[in-house]
């Protein structure tokens, strides 16, 4: 299919429409936040700490007197510039190694497989909390972890892809009409396998942006006072009678962006038509 | 009064009608061949008797079936479920697929009598063994453990003629039961289940694209073509002297004793798909006595000597 | 069966070496002395060295490892540096709290899963299905945490149903597993509901319909139980999760476990604790995996005849 009328049929779709609006408003948001916040994200006035929302203030303030609905705004940046590098660079990591061990087999094969067996099932947020225990916390520690823990995933399913078509017969028919091996990779297995991986790792910057946040609610993220949705949640815990909107607003930001994200991937995977191909992950 | 009349049938699945007018009946005890190439709508005329077309987002739209007295076109369900399995019982063609994979062979048959007949678990156990041993499944009380995978495709099958058997039925519709074996179990197959029927006096209506089988297992043969009967008599009178010429093709292509290697033949053309079914008479581009009218006119289903056929052709078609 | 439960353990020794190593190396790729992580800081150098050599930190890597390993064999995982107890009691009183969150939460996500995968595949294509699908999607993308917050903000702050965190009562475990529990019954309706309109379209179904066999049985006797297969798989698969969800939500309602005290000791940099927790944890995934497997092949005739 074309790739224009892909891109129209996904933005035409209920689905894909929506979620693309919502996407576009939070990259928006990260992108010029300084020019959209109302306020800068640390100001603090104890005077006015734990406001309700107001028109002044339309999300309240924190426990520190500091603008939420700006705090949120630059927490987006946080959020998805930590998960959008992670996944990157654990998307590109995953290929290389799949590809690799796809093509050329024998003992590599057989060690990365082994390698992503092993990580298979443990939970991202073991891996995660794993490699923070030796980086220490902070947001390059994060966005390592983060890379490393979906390291696994987009390994196996290039792996698969590319197996799966190393052996249809239309690569057979290529390299007996003298093809090199090259052009093979680059021409006919990458460019097939590719869209199936970067489709899923689209659906990861989703489950990557709330393990960033889950990790910095810990207080293993991104350190203050550079805003960071988990981190805001963890400091407003202690708020939670007299100011719950501390709690709600950066979880609310959350939950509609990886949906936002999730409602996006569908239509993508609907309108490309590859669902078969993912289901190995 | 026939045990199973089926007039006029009918059957759509969405825009499309697979199955258009058909008739035939089944008579206590007999029986009776339906024959035809694959997508002739054999298998959804099983489906039709067995109420089970809605499972394939079928339904009947014309025409209707009795059995024993009973209109089963508009029955309700809980009635129907009644009689499946109970007065009408179905031996698939998939033998390998038939059964349930992770429940043991014996507890599968038991479930047909324990439901149908209310025998208590013991008393199934002892009927299904029985059945087993009929069917001639070697060391019947260890097979009765067994999971469906541990067995070969034919000992699978009996155990479906089993399942078929167990609570009694009147009529017996066996879609293909030997499509899915091997050609040397094929025959055995088709003899025990033909003896079993006419020990108990049931009525079978044996489905299945192999005229050699309806030779030696039938009474009577009803003949399809694209959704439509071509023909129907009775086995002697369809074999001296077939009226249709598709009958004829198919009569023709029975494998014979002393034939030549490699002179098996094949009728030319293909079964037209119900996408595009031929005008007039389906079977006219293949026919090699086609004339005008063939095109235009869809021939009836009449009386042509001892039996019925649908042919514009008034003389006999000699094989 | 007894052999495949032996087979799957051997497999597992390998991947326990090496899990253990890699925690096993964490004091030594944190920046800095190894010491400076075993013992608290502000040691003159000669205090440490005596200290490091206390400890066996000067002695070869490997050494150090397959003395580490014996020790942890026995049971002794060394001292927690800020509470100064040995890290297997700190762990022996943690550990049922997490065991007992983590398997009801197993549980609930499993029945109420099962239960609402089918009654959508039943119901297929109806409303009853699109809105429980929907509802389940929403459940599965919000993050845990959040929708922790958000149970005591509404049961315990607003209602005072509960209690805001803690484990002193009984029904301080309601809202906890409920918690982790919503997040599994999303992924195992999911499961259920392809399984089931997968298997209702195979032909042992159709000939169980032909058997007169109610279609309730059918699908609880037959089509059930089928699906119950890739349940126990995907379960199996992500068993992990739940000991993550467990993790997390013990941090939130500030429960007592192995979840929050590993957080805690990162937080602390008390790695001796941390690598006490870490190792359990590891253990906990590796012996879930296995009992998935062994479920799936109880099940499953088929299962048990694979070699791999």
């Amino acid at each position: 299919m074309a790739a224009s009328t892909t891109v129209r049929t996904i933005l035409l779709s209920p689905r894909g429409g929506l979620s693309a609006i919502v996407l576009a408003i939070v990259i928006i948001c990260a992108l010029f936040a300084p020019l959209i916040a109302p306020y800068a994200y640390d100001i603090q006035s104890l005077r006015n700490a734990n406001l309700d929302p107001s028109w002044k203030n339309w999300m309240g303030t924190d426990e520190f007197g500091r603008d939420l609905l700006s705090r949120i705004i630059y927490g987006a940046r946080t959020s998805l510039s930590v998960a959008i590098t992670a996944i990157s660079i654990s998307v590109a990591a995953g290929m290389t190694l799949g590809a690799m061990a796809a093509y050329f087999g024998g003992t590599f094969d057989r060690i990365v497989t082994a390698a992503v067996d092993l990580t298979w099932s443990f939970p991202e947020i073991l891996i995660a909390l794993i490699l923070i225990a030796i980086m220490g916390p902070g947001l390059n520690s994060t966005m390592i972890a983060i890379s490393i823990a979906y390291l696994a995933q987009f390994t196996r399913l290039t792996r698969a892809q590319i197996m799966a078509l190393k052996n249809e017969t239309y690569i057979e028919a290529t390299r007996n009409l003298g093809a090199g091996h090259t052009h093979i990779i680059f021409r006919h297995l990458l460019p097939n396998a590719l869209t199936p991986v970067i489709v899923a790792g689209m659906l990861a910057t989703g489950d990557a942006i709330i393990l960033e946040a889950t990790l910095g609610f810990f207080g293993l993220g991104a350190q203050p006072p550079t805003p960071s949705w988990g981190a805001m949640m963890s400091s407003g815990t202690a708020q939670i009678f007299i100011a719950p909107w501390i709690i709600i607003f950066p979880g609310l930001a959350i939950a509609i962006t990886v949906i936002a994200i999730n409602l996006f991937g569908d239509a993508v995977i609907e309108a490309l038509d590859i669902r078969n191909r993912l289901r190995d992950s | 009064m026939a045990l199973l009349t089926v007039s006029n049938l009918s059957v759509s699945i969405g825009r499309l009608k697979p199955l258009d007018g058909i008739s035939f009946e089944i008579g206590k005890g007999e029986i009776v061949g339906v024959v035809g190439e694959s997508g002739s709508g054999k298998s959804l005329t099983a489906m039709s008797v067995m109420g089970l077309l809605p499972l394939i987002g079928g339904k009947i739209s014309a025409g209707t079936i009795s059995f024993d007295g009973i209109a089963l076109t508009g029955l309700a369900e809980p009635a129907y479920r009644a009689l499946r399995g109970r007065r009408i019982a179905l031996i698939s063609q998939n033998p390998m697929t038939s059964l349930d994979p992770i429940i043991r062979i014996g507890a599968q048959i038991d479930q047909v009598s324990m439901l149908h007949l209310g025998l208590a678990e013991s008393a199934a156990k002892a009927r299904s063994i029985e059945l087993m041993q009929q069917l001639r499944i070697p060391d019947a009380a260890t097979i009765y453990d067994n999971y469906p995978h541990q067995l070969s495709g034919g000992m699978k099958q009996r155990i479906v003629i089993a399942m078929a058997l167990a609570a009694d039925p009147d009529l017996i519709i066996a879609d293909e039961p030997t499509t899915a074996l091997d050609v040397t179990i094929q025959a055995q197959i088709i003899q025990i289940m033909v003896e079993l029927v006419r020990d108990r006096c049931l009525s079978l209506m044996l489905i299945t694209h192999d005229m050699g089988v309806v030779a030696q297992a039938c009474d009577r043969v009803v003949v399809l073509y694209a959704g439509r009967v071509a023909e129907s008599n009775s086995i002697d009178a369809i074999f001296a002297e077939p009226r249709h010429p598709y009958t004829r093709e198919l009569i023709r292509c029975i494998p014979r004793h002393g034939q030549i290697p490699g002179s098996l033949t094949g009728i030319p053309g293909a079964v037209p798909s119900v996408l595009d079914y031929p005008s007039g008479c389906r079977f006219h581009p293949r026919c090699a006595q086609a004339f005008e009218l063939c095109s235009h006119n869809v021939p009836v289903l009449e009386q042509k000597g001892s039996g019925l056929a649908a042919c514009h052709l008034s003389e006999v078609v000699h094989a | 069966m007894l052999n495949f439960l032996l087979k799957r353990l051997v497999l597992l020794i390998p991947v326990f070496l090496v899990v253990s190593i890699i925690i096993f190396m964490i004091i030594h790729l944190v920046p800095g002395d190894p010491i400076d992580s075993i013992v608290q800081i502000g040691s003159t150098p000669e205090q440490k060295a005596e200290l490091t050599a206390k400890y066996g930190l000067d002695k070869p890597l490997v050494i150090q490892y397959v003395i580490w390993f014996g020790k942890m064999m026995t049971g002794d995982l060394g001292e927690a540096i800020i509470l100064r107890q040995p890290v297997s009691s700190l762990i022996a009183q943690n550990l049922p709290h997490s065991l007992i969150l983590g398997t009801l939460a197993l549980v609930f996500s499993t029945i109420v899963g099962i239960a609402t995968g089918a009654i959508a595949a039943i119901c297929k294509d109806s409303w009853i299905d699109r809105t429980v699908m929907g509802l389940i999607l929403l459940g599965s993308t919000v993050p845990s945490f959040w929708l922790g917050l958000l149970m005591i903000l509404l049961f315990a702050v607003q209602l005072g149903w509960f209690p805001v965190s803690g484990a002193r009562s009984w029904s301080a475990l309601v809202l906890p597993v409920l918690t982790i529990g919503l997040g599994g019954v999303a992924l195992v309706a999911r499961v259920t509901r392809v399984a089931m309109m997968d298997i209702s379209r195979r032909d042992f179904v159709m000939m169980l319909h032909a058997k007169g066999v109610p279609a309730w049985r059918i699908n609880l006797q037959h089509i059930l139980r089928h699906a119950m297969l890739p349940v126990v798989t995907i379960l199996s698969l992500r068993i992990g999760w739940i000991l993550g969800g467990a993790v997390t939500i013990e941090y939130v309602f500030a429960r007592p476990g192995l979840g929050s005290l590993l957080i805690t000791s990162l937080n602390q940099r008390d790695y001796p604790v941390v690598q006490g927790c870490l190792l359990m944890l590891a253990i906990a995934v590796m012996l879930g995996t296995l009992l998935g497997d062994v479920v799936q092949a109880a099940m499953d005739p088929r299962v048990r005849e694979r070699t791999s």
